[in-house]
């Protein structure tokens, strides 16, 4: 990664030791780049930057309270150690959360990708006239906010309107209550993998359209099927893409947020802890414990990190390197 | 379609047809029941059948135009402000920086990208709530500026400007345009930005997408309800609906308003939709 390419290399050089001919130079040519980067480091190390650092910090203090805590000087900040960690792991409601959300993950990410993966490969094939439509159709979701998906499915799922409850309803299964509680962890993962299909479906698309055609001429002509040919040509050539799509769609479902939080007024099973996340809002907002709050939003963090890292590892995969 | 360049024997398969057909269905049934939904009466909305329309669209929509003096639309006029001007940021910051990070070698530059990579890794909402506090600090919080600001900085749009100027612009131009003395920013601008015009178009509408979507950020940020994008205000709105049921009908139709933008957007522009995630993976 630190190997500079011959090309930038000539550039840089020949613009250090040949200012162009007769025009006066406002700046050193060594400082172009930082000059460029400016805008963006300013803004990484204020909103990306300093908001971790911060949370580290305040995941590690703790308020104490010196008598009654009345008047001024009563209350002040002190160092906690691991206090807050140990408050927030232990926290009854924490680790229900944590396994709501492994659950909820389980069935979300192999589900949309999957989906994704068949809608891409039956478009790619291109043996059926309807491809633009489903193409556009599927990919129509990713344009209505998660806020928006939530409520027209949380309406959807309400027995009064569902029209899925008048089926069961009418072939005799009962009629189950899709906002009740053994029902709502499928309920919130069919609103993200309605939303994310679509996307995932045109990543993986794109990537396939960037084959030649050529590589699947000889396989052909030995005879393979276009099953065969997705499955030993297609999808190892893209395997990449499926790997950015996995670890994308990882870090979108561990911070599970505005589904949840806007099907709360449809269902009474959604507590407001439902998500880490959640939990995270809650002791931040309404119990004002942001201590405790920073030191979920750090473990969330390191999870997320060390998941999707640890994933990259693991797969030995080329994505998110300097290409060149 | 593209069905011209395929091979000669390929056959149509009923099986891909049917799939395809029913992820369609699937994915348009939401989509059209809010249609419907959004001309029912508050009384048919919950006594006809799910997908048997009404008349009362026109009501519908000025039932939520009346709501607290078109509190509805100064909504969707914020979201517009925070997804426009946010996305066209980002996009500028995003391009400035990729140009940089592929076109020049200089000390701090592997720091400067992997400091990228793990900006891209890094679950954004989990920042949220340590923007709030530092922004509470410095007495900015529930403005505009709180939910602009936090919405320019894009990791994984630097990534992928990088990967549009390192392919879409020639070194062999940016030369030639120093030798006609032109300035670094000149050449930005009138060489540079040009030549990644699709890139940049795609990188905006990521951003767009995203801040259009974001619910966390202004829900947190934002008490001042004529600061709301129309995310926050439908979700209040729908929390309004628990207690008065007659809500409802106008949360449909919010939400069917609140999508016509983003989906004309889409349709409109959807060939910069190929987007390649692992781009610079695949050349390797």
């Amino acid at each position: 990664m630190t190997t500079v390419p011959a090309t930038e290399q000539v550039i840089a050089e020949r613009s250090v030791a040949t200012p162009a001919a007769g025009r006066p130079r406002r700046g050193r040519r060594a400082g172009t780049p930082y000059a460029f980067l400016a805008p963006a480091i300013v803004l990484f190390a204020a909103f990306l930057g300093a908001p971790i650092v911060y949370a580290a910090y305040l995941s590690l203090r703790k308020v104490q309270v010196k008598g009654l805590g009345l008047g001024s000087g009563a209350r002040s900040e002190v160092w906690a150690g691991v206090e807050n960690y140990v408050r927030s792991v232990t926290d009854a409601e924490f680790l229900p959360s944590v396994g709501r959300i492994g659950a909820y993950g389980l069935i979300v990410v192999p589900v949309m990708l999957g989906l994704a993966l068949l809608f891409a490969l039956l478009l790619d094939a291109g043996r059926t006239r309807v491809g633009g439509f489903a193409r556009t159709a599927i990919f129509l979701p990713y344009a209505v906010p998660a806020v928006v998906a939530s409520l027209l499915w949380g309406f959807l799922y309400l027995p009064r309107i569902s029209p899925l409850n008048d089926i069961l309803e009418g072939s005799g299964l009962g009629s189950p209550n899709l906002l009740g509680s053994s029902w709502i962890l499928y309920a919130v993962a069919n609103i993200a993998i309605w939303g994310g299909t679509g996307f995932n479906m045109i990543v993986l698309y794109t990537a396939l359209k960037a084959i030649p055609q050529d590589m699947y001429e000889a396989a052909r002509l030995d005879g393979a099927s276009e099953v065969q040919i997705a499955w030993r040509i297609k999808i190892p050539i893209i395997a990449p893409s499926l790997v950015m799509t996995f670890v994308f769609s990882l870090i979108a479902t561990l911070q599970v947020f505005a589904e949840p939080m806007t099907l709360r007024p449809l269902s009474n099973t959604i507590s407001a802890t439902w998500t880490p996340l959640m939990k995270v809002y809650r002791d931040a907002f309404i119990r004002n414990d942001i201590y405790s709050a920073a030191a979920t939003s750090v473990i969330i963090a390191v999870a997320t990190f060390a998941l999707s890292f640890g994933f990259l590892k693991l797969v030995g995969s080329r994505a998110f390197r300097q290409e060149d | 379609m593209a069905v011209a360049a395929l091979p000669a024997k390929a056959r149509r398969s009923p099986a891909a047809t049917i799939l395809l057909l029913v992820g369609a269905v699937y994915c348009l049934l939401p989509v059209l029941w809010v249609l419907v939904a959004a001309s029912k009466s508050p009384n048919e909305l919950f006594s006809t059948f799910t997908f048997l329309p009404s008349t009362h669209l026109f009501d519908n929509i000025a039932d939520l135009s009346g709501y607290r003096d078109g509190l509805y639309w100064r909504w969707m006029a914020n979201t517009a402000l925070y997804a426009g001007v946010g996305a066209g940021l980002s996009t500028l910051v995003s391009a400035m920086a990729g140009f940089a990070l592929a076109k020049f070698s200089f000390p701090g530059k592997g720091v400067v990208f992997n400091m990228v990579l793990a900006g891209v890794l890094v679950p954004g909402v989990i920042l949220a709530i340590p923007q709030y506090l530092l922004l509470a600090k410095v007495g900015m919080t529930n403005t505009y500026w709180s939910v602009l600001l936090p919405s320019i900085i894009s990791p994984y749009g630097i990534y992928l400007a990088r990967i549009f100027a390192a392919a879409a612009v020639p070194n062999e131009v940016l030369e030639a345009s120093r030798v006609d003395g032109a300035g670094d920013w000149r050449t930005f601008a009138t060489v540079v930005l040009p030549m990644m015009r699709s890139g940049l178009v795609t990188v905006f509408l990521f951003q767009f997408v995203a801040i259009w979507n974001n619910y966390m950020l202004p829900y947190i940020m934002l008490g001042n309800d004529k600061l709301f994008p129309v995310t926050v205000g439908l979700s209040g709105l729908l929390n309004q609906g628990a207690q008065q049921p007659a809500m409802y009908t106008v949360v449909v139709t919010g939400a069917l308003l609140s999508v016509v933008p983003l989906v004309a957007l889409f349709l409109a522009l959807q060939r910069f939709w190929q987007v390649d995630l692992a781009a610079g993976a695949v050349k390797a």
